[in-house]
């Protein structure tokens, strides 16, 4: 078992390089693999007739396929952390509504607080991103009976719904800041810079290791709250820890490319499939899973509309809700 | 005479509660002529009533004023018969447009209409209609594969609205500015730049709608007891519950097509409704009276509280109503009733 689980593993990181590599050599232009190569290499100089060829690897393919990994891999473990610690197969950032939070806080800081750099809001969306999750967690698990995968999406439904007024309120008061906001809403790999990947990079790397982290508590917790006390684990602590680790995640990735539904959602479905239920297995499959799944997503959407494009959350959304559905319609679905 | 005795001090309340809500109507209305925009004195405003007082007051009136005025409370109204229709039938306060995709639906039709086809009033009306009963239509399909119930409608409702979202972020991402600004205003629902086109619109739909729904009120309040129930009766249960479906949905969607679709007014004017006529069947016209005052109320915020600015309606109806669904379901819940 446990060596099928590490070939899937190392079959899941060489189909991530694979997905890097697309991304960087598929696009509107095509380039030849040997120019791609060499562009690649820092400090080498183009060729004759080269000179805009690596000008499009450099500039446009490698930070948007750097930025597909970080927030394809934030997303997708906090998607698994978040269905663990909901012990909800309907839990995705998108759903509930934790994104949207992120998103009108980001709206927010940009508008009134003159906030114009992902260095700047990334905290704004932390900020967003915790209170969005605190709420609907409440409203979702208050009541006698505790929390159902139903209540939670539903809870997620309204806050989020309030959430998206008061960013579209924002964005309509002024023409320049919607329509900024209205490019970054679709989820848009293009037009970051590597900067924007590095300062979420830090982030997300630190969330990646806290939830990778949580697995062995999670994996207690599964079993309900009282029988994980009896076998020793901190169920408090680790809800927080949990907690820390899906705002750090979420936050970071709606801050680099917006937010973006549905990735987290489908992901860990799909690695559960494949390892079961163990969360020290699913969680590092979320974490490779994922980023392949957003790169190919945007290297379709480049390819799908030549020469324009489609964005990589739209896509992401277009594959993700089905699968949604499938699960709804695929439980047996008790009262809310 | 015991049971009619009880049923006239039923209305009594109702009836109570029904002209205070006219009055509210009344009160919003002059608030927002003396108070908003180009602000008219209460004397001015009632002698450009009758026709007298000056060139601006009488055009401030009757071409600012009272188009939007007019356009609001209708609107409301068809938005909270639509939903009370709705919540009636499926015995559940979520069962609302909002909530089981026929709102997204009909903006993503509307959305696909203004940007892709460039298409005016009547072409925007068709394609929010046409949008609208096509996500209902998948909703509902895919909800009868399984059964299941109303849960089940709600989680492909919520699904099916998110999956759309995308589409209708993308379809705005891509548009020229001021299409896409006009396009995401329509989006939230707003009563800006209306006028007697409009109002005519809808005014065509609910003369007809409205009064054939009315006096479906009983039918409606024994069918909400259930199935069985309305059948001891004499109610034929399937004709009439088809006919209240697609009037609900003339209702809600010409209020769409109007105005964009104005966040959960179809969910929450029910609601308030029950709870001011304190009587537990769903009834119409308190409904309809309650819609139209949360709209000519959110729409005096959303002009007075960002003066100068004009915010769209559904900004001040989304972000109280959003709040409102999160207090229902969390009250709900906590008593440990299903909602």
């Amino acid at each position: 078992m446990t060596s099928r689980r590490t070939i899937g593993l190392i079959i899941a990181v060489v189909a991530l390089a694979a997905a890097a590599m697309l991304s960087l050599a598929l696009g509107t232009k095509s380039i030849p693999a040997g120019t791609i190569l060499d562009a690649l290499r820092p400090g080498a100089l183009p060729g004759p007739g080269q000179a805009e060829d690596f000008q499009i690897v450099r500039d446009l393919r490698v930070p948007r396929t750097v930025l597909g990994l970080v927030a394809g891999l934030a997303l997708g473990l906090a998607g698994g952390v978040m269905q663990a610690l909901t012990r909800n197969p309907l839990a995705d950032p998108g759903i509930l509504g934790i994104n949207a939070g992120a998103a009108a806080a980001v709206v927010l800081a940009i508008r009134f607080l003159g906030v114009g750099s992902v260095t700047g809001y990334i905290w704004f969306a932390f900020g967003g991103a915790a209170a969005a999750f605190t709420v609907v967690y409440f409203l979702g698990t208050r009541g006698r009976s505790g929390a159902s995968p139903q209540r939670l999406a539903l809870a997620g439904a309204a806050v989020g719904a309030a959430l998206l007024s008061v960013t579209n309120a924002v964005a309509l008061l002024d023409v320049s800041t919607f329509d900024r906001y209205r490019l970054w809403v679709v989820g848009s790999l293009a037009g970051g810079d590597l900067d924007v990947a590095a300062s979420a990079g830090w982030f997300v790397a630190a969330g990646a290791l806290l939830a990778l982290a949580l697995g062995r508590p999670l994996n207690a917790l599964a079993l309900g709250a009282d029988s994980a006390q009896a076998l020793g684990a901190h169920v408090g602590r680790t809800r927080l820890l949990t907690a820390v680790a899906i705002t750090v995640l979420c936050g970071a990735a709606t801050a680099a490319i917006g937010p973006v539904a549905f990735l987290g959602l489908a992901v860990p479905h799909a690695a559960r499939a494949f390892v079961g239920p163990d969360q020290r297995w699913l969680l590092p499959y979320c974490a490779v899973l994922a980023p392949v799944v957003l790169l190919v997503a945007d290297v379709v959407g480049r390819l799908v509309v030549r020469p324009g494009e489609l964005e990589a959350g739209l896509v992401t959304a277009l594959i993700g809700a089905p699968v949604f559905l499938a699960i709804v319609l695929r439980r047996r679905i008790g009262h809310l | 005479m015991r049971a009619r005795g009880v049923a006239v001090k039923v209305d009594t309340r109702t009836v109570a509660v029904c002209a205070g809500l006219l009055v509210a109507l009344a009160a919003i209305a002059l608030l927002t002529i003396t108070s908003v925009g180009a602000r008219l004195t209460v004397a001015g405003a009632i002698e450009a009533a009758g026709g007298g007082g000056t060139l601006r007051e009488r055009f401030v009136l009757t071409e600012l004023r009272l188009p939007r005025l007019v356009l609001g409370a209708l609107v409301g109204a068809a938005f909270a018969l639509g939903g009370a229709v709705f919540q009636s039938l499926s015995r559940n306060p979520l069962g609302s447009p909002d909530i089981i995709g026929f709102t997204t639906g009909a903006s993503s039709g509307a959305l696909a209409a203004i940007l892709l086809f460039g298409a005016g009033p009547t072409g925007i009306a068709a394609g929010a209609i046409a949008g609208g009963l096509a996500a209902a239509g998948v909703v509902y399909g895919l909800a009868s594969l399984r059964g299941g119930g109303m849960t089940r409608i709600i989680l492909i409702g919520i699904g099916v609205s998110a999956m759309l979202l995308a589409v209708n972020n993308f379809l705005i991402s891509r548009a020229r500015l001021d299409a896409a600004v006009a396009a995401a205003a329509w989006l939230t629902g707003t009563l800006n730049g209306r006028g007697w086109d409009q109002v005519l619109l809808v005014v065509a739909v609910l003369v007809v709608v409205g009064p054939v729904l009315l006096s479906y009120g009983r039918r409606l309040q024994l069918l909400e007891l259930g199935d069985e129930v309305a059948r001891g009766v004499g109610v034929r249960v399937g004709a009439v519950r088809l006919r209240l479906v697609l009037l609900a949905v003339a209702a809600v969607a010409v209020a769409t097509a109007a105005a964009g679709p104005v966040a959960f007014i179809s969910l929450a004017a029910p609601q308030i409704a029950r709870r001011l006529t304190g009587s537990a069947p769903l009834q119409l016209l308190p409904s309809a009276l309650t819609g139209a005052v949360l709209v000519l109320a959110g729409d005096f915020a959303a002009q007075w509280l960002f003066a100068p600015a004009q915010l769209p309606v559904g900004v001040v109806t989304g972000a109280v109503g959003g709040g409102y669904l999160a207090w229902l379901l969390s009250r709900e819940w906590r008593k440990g009733r299903t909602a």
